[in-house]
């Protein structure tokens, strides 16, 4: 079967992810490659799955399709107040946690 | 009744006790007696102060429940004597140790046997001894019982009038509930621990109501007078308690001391304990009895005591605490017996130590002025009369006495209580005198209680003494005899001293009730609440004799002989097998004459001398103006002698206690300067100069310098690290995933 097309995938996905996590400066869009991210270990696990016959994997990812909705939604409503607040939601202008 | 063949066989190989766990509810059942003058102690503390009467309604009411509760087991008693169904058992246990013929006579010896009814809960335990509580209620417990409950209720009743007003009424009643409860758990107690402890209690009550009115000097300083007095004989109680303790663990096996009273007595009286160790603990008790039942050398606290109010007088100082030493003996009757080789001398501590009490008091009484210390010494001369008695073997007719005395004695003093009322004093010199004509109630039962007390026929105190006097055993006249001993010294002194205790009554009475009135107001009689108890008590005092009549009096059914010796006097293993005395008529006739000629004397002198006196005076006088005293310088100073009551309170204050104060006061001080504050201070400067090496050598550097590096070291370790903490999400972000794939690099390496 064609797994390392799947990893590939999963691979780039992540990769993309990553870089917008860090690199991006609009909240929306970190949150955008957070959910990159957990799609790019989706793939792995219904691959494997696949792969080697079982359902776990499938039960997995339909766990973390759950929660990052419920994840998004928290994001979202955090955003929407900073929206609020600061009239901003440039996440480089927030460092209030600075020790 | 399984139950009293383990107890017999859990002591000593194959020792019965005489005691059983059965018997009737009330038998069992009998600490509910202490409790209920205990439960009302609390109630009136708690909320006497917010009841009508302040208190003395709930401590007549369950005093009274008490008493009520006393006479049902009294009742129970004498059935369970007779019919108790345990006595075969016990008798099946007694054949099978020590065969049939061996029992058959001592049952004929002895009559059939009273168990007495045990009843025990563990306390706690240690070194597999169990330290118990309970009740032992047998013949002497329900006798007490019911003589406590008796005259406490009485009391409490007449104090209602007698303290009424009192700046501390509520007070008053509470100790004396709480003292009836103490007095009541002594009686019932099972073992010695738990005597001790009352013992300590009723001591403590005595302290309290003696120093009911602490406000004047006099009363706070005989109420501590009583007490220290008291603890002297205390140390003996308690160096006693723990030898027998430790001798009767040594004949048990597997165990190595005990407190039980019936173990310890059956233990004695079969021969299984040292001799010696027997002796020293009877002396060590003999020391408490000597403090606590006012016997010579440590009696000089009871006539002081009475300066406390007169129901506590009467209660405590005549009719039940003072009991409690006279009633210890007869409870551990069976190490006293051994102990003191009663059974076959003719002289012994206990007995000499009584009959010089009885003598000494009764001389005292004649020199008193005030009307309570001859009734106070009349008591210690009577508890002499008792411990003699118990000397010389006579243990019943000590037993019946104390209870007659307890009705005869409570009454004077309840009626000594009435006339110092009515006038406002106790000095019978200076303000009473002709006090019969106004106070009729309080003149009549005086002189019952007195003649009671003198001993004639047929009033209770005839009965008692008489059958101690039998009991010495010295009378070999027309066939008396037969006791334990031949205490003939015992029967001189008690025969003296019954001639001097109705000439002092004499005495007192003339110079109370007759002549003329010496003090000042108008007297008149008490309240009903004052004459009702007095009359209950000298009805008491003229039939309580009844109750042990002498065996063989022909002019009753046998039936009504010797009642209380059949159901007072336990017939068990836990008490000693003693001789009784045939009584004898010669002897009473003799004793009666000789009380007849004290009074005769006495009375001569006031009735006729004094009055013929006074007539010619023209004044009513209370000695002759040329008595002995002032002609005879011998007379005059035995006259001394009795009034500085022999010098022994000069001994103890002075002698004793001024002689050890000094010099131990200069030795004490000078071992204080010199030696242990050269001590303090030798330890005190070494421990500063080490103290100073340790601060500057290790603390400052060592310790603190550890401590600042530390601090130091993390300091600036926190100074770096904050760096990192930027505050912005993408740099966390940056260290997490790089973390990551350090962490997925060092797997991939390990894997």
């Amino acid at each position: 079967m064609l797994l390392n097309q799947f990893l590939l995938l999963a691979a780039v996905l992540f990769a993309i992810g990553v870089y917008g996590v860090l690199a991006r400066r609009n909240g929306v869009l970190v949150l955008m490659s957070i959910e990159l991210i957990l799609n790019a270990v989706n793939i792995n696990l219904v691959a494997f799955s696949a792969v080697r016959e079982t359902v776990g994997g499938e039960v997995f990812a339909l766990f973390i399709i759950a929660v990052a909705a419920a994840e998004v939604g928290v994001g979202l409503a955090m955003v929407l107040l900073l929206y609020r607040n600061r009239r901003s939601i440039d996440l480089t202008e927030i460092d209030q946690l600075r020790g | 009744m399984t139950e009293l063949l383990t107890l017999a066989a859990s002591t000593a190989p194959g020792l019965p006790l005489g005691i059983t766990e059965g018997g009737t509810w009330l038998l069992r059942n009998a600490w509910l007696i202490p409790l209920l003058p205990g439960l009302s102690f609390v109630g009136i503390l708690f909320f006497g102060k917010r009841m009508p009467r302040g208190g003395s309604e709930l401590g007549i009411a369950l005093v009274g429940i008490a008493f009520v509760l006393s006479l049902l087991t009294a009742a129970a008693w004498i059935d369970h004597r007779d019919n108790f169904e345990g006595e075969e058992v016990h008798r099946a246990v007694a054949v099978a140790e020590h065969g049939d013929d061996h029992v058959e006579a001592h049952a004929e010896a002895h009559g059939h046997p009273s168990l007495g009814v045990h009843n025990t809960v563990t306390w706690f335990e240690m070194n597999d001894v169990a330290f118990t509580v309970g009740t032992l209620v047998d013949g002497p417990a329900v006798m007490m019982l019911v003589v406590v409950t008796l005259v406490s209720l009485l009391v409490h009743v007449y104090s209602t009038e007698y303290v009424a007003g009192d700046r501390r009424y509520t007070h008053f009643f509470a100790f004396l509930s709480l003292f009836s409860a103490s007095m009541l758990l002594l009686v019932v107690s099972e073992n010695t621990l738990q005597l001790l402890v009352s013992w300590e209690l009723v001591g403590v009550c005595s302290f309290v109501l003696i120093g009911h009115w602490w406000e004047e000097k006099p009363n706070s300083d005989a109420a501590l007078k009583a007490f220290l007095t008291n603890r002297v004989g205390d140390m003996g109680l308690i160096v006693g308690v723990t030898i027998l303790f430790f001798t009767v663990g040594s004949a048990l096996p597997g165990q190595f001391g005990s407190f039980s009273i019936a173990e310890t007595n059956a233990l004695a009286g079969s021969g299984q304990l040292s001799h010696t160790a027997l002796l020293v603990a009877s002396c060590c008790l003999m020391a408490a009895v000597m403090s606590k039942s006012g016997q010579f050398l440590l009696h000089t606290w009871l006539p002081d005591a009475m300066a406390g109010p007169t129901p506590v007088s009467a209660l405590i100082h005549a009719a039940t605490m003072v009991v409690a030493g006279v009633f210890m003996i007869a409870r551990m009757y069976g190490v006293f017996f051994e102990g003191f080789s009663i059974g076959g001398s003719s002289i012994n501590l206990m007995a000499l130590i009584g009959g010089i009490t009885t003598l000494i008091g009764a001389c005292l009484a004649f020199v008193q002025r005030d009307i309570k210390k001859v009734l106070a010494y009349s008591t210690i001369s009577q508890l002499g009369y008792m411990v003699m008695a118990l000397g010389v073997g006579a243990w019943t007719a000590a037993l019946f006495h104390l209870f007659t005395h307890a009705f005869f004695k409570a009454c004077l003093f309840l009626g000594s209580g009435s006339a110092a009322h009515a006038v406002h004093s106790f000095d019978m010199k200076s303000d009473m005198g002709g006090l019969r004509k106004v106070m009729p109630h309080t003149y009549r039962t005086f002189v019952i209680g007195s003649i009671a007390l003198a001993g004639l026929p047929p009033l209770a105190g005839f009965w008692s003494k008489d059958e101690i006097l039998v009991g010495t055993g010295g009378w070999g006249l027309f066939g008396g005899t037969g006791g334990n001993g031949a205490y003939t010294f015992m029967l001189i002194m008690g025969v003296v001293t019954a001639a001097l205790t109705a000439a002092y009554m004499t005495r007192c009475i003339y110079l109370t009730f007759f002549g003329e009135f010496r003090g000042h107001g108008t007297p008149h009689e008490s309240g009903p609440r004052i004459v009702v108890p007095l009359w209950i008590l000298a009805g008491l005092a003229i039939v309580a004799g009844f109750g042990n009549l002498p065996k063989g009096f022909p002019l009753v059914p046998e039936s009504f002989q010797e009642r209380f010796g059949h159901f007072v006097e336990p017939v068990a293993s836990y008490f000693p097998s003693i001789t009784h005395a045939t009584p004898s008529w010669s002897l009473a006739i003799a004793s009666t004459l000789v009380v007849l000629s004290g009074v005769t004397v006495a009375g001569w002198y006031y009735f006729v001398k004094v009055e013929a006196a006074s007539k010619a005076a023209g004044e009513s006088l209370t000695e002759l103006p040329d008595g002995l005293t002032t002609k005879y310088p011998l007379a005059r100073m035995g006259h001394t002698l009795l009034v500085q009551k022999y010098y022994l309170d000069h001994l103890y204050t002075d002698v004793i206690a001024g002689g050890t104060k000094g010099p131990v006061a200069a030795a004490a001080y000078k071992v204080d300067q010199g030696v242990i504050d050269g001590v303090v201070d030798a330890v005190g400067e070494n421990a500063v100069k080490a103290g100073n090496l340790v601060y500057h050598r290790f603390d400052q550097l060592v310790v603190d310098g550890i401590v600042n590096t530390s601090g130091r070291a993390s300091s600036s370790a926190g100074g770096e690290l904050r760096k990192i903490q930027t505050g912005k999400v993408q740099d966390y972000a940056a260290i997490l995933f790089a973390a990551a794939m350090v962490l997925a690099g060092v797997l991939i390496v390990i894997v």
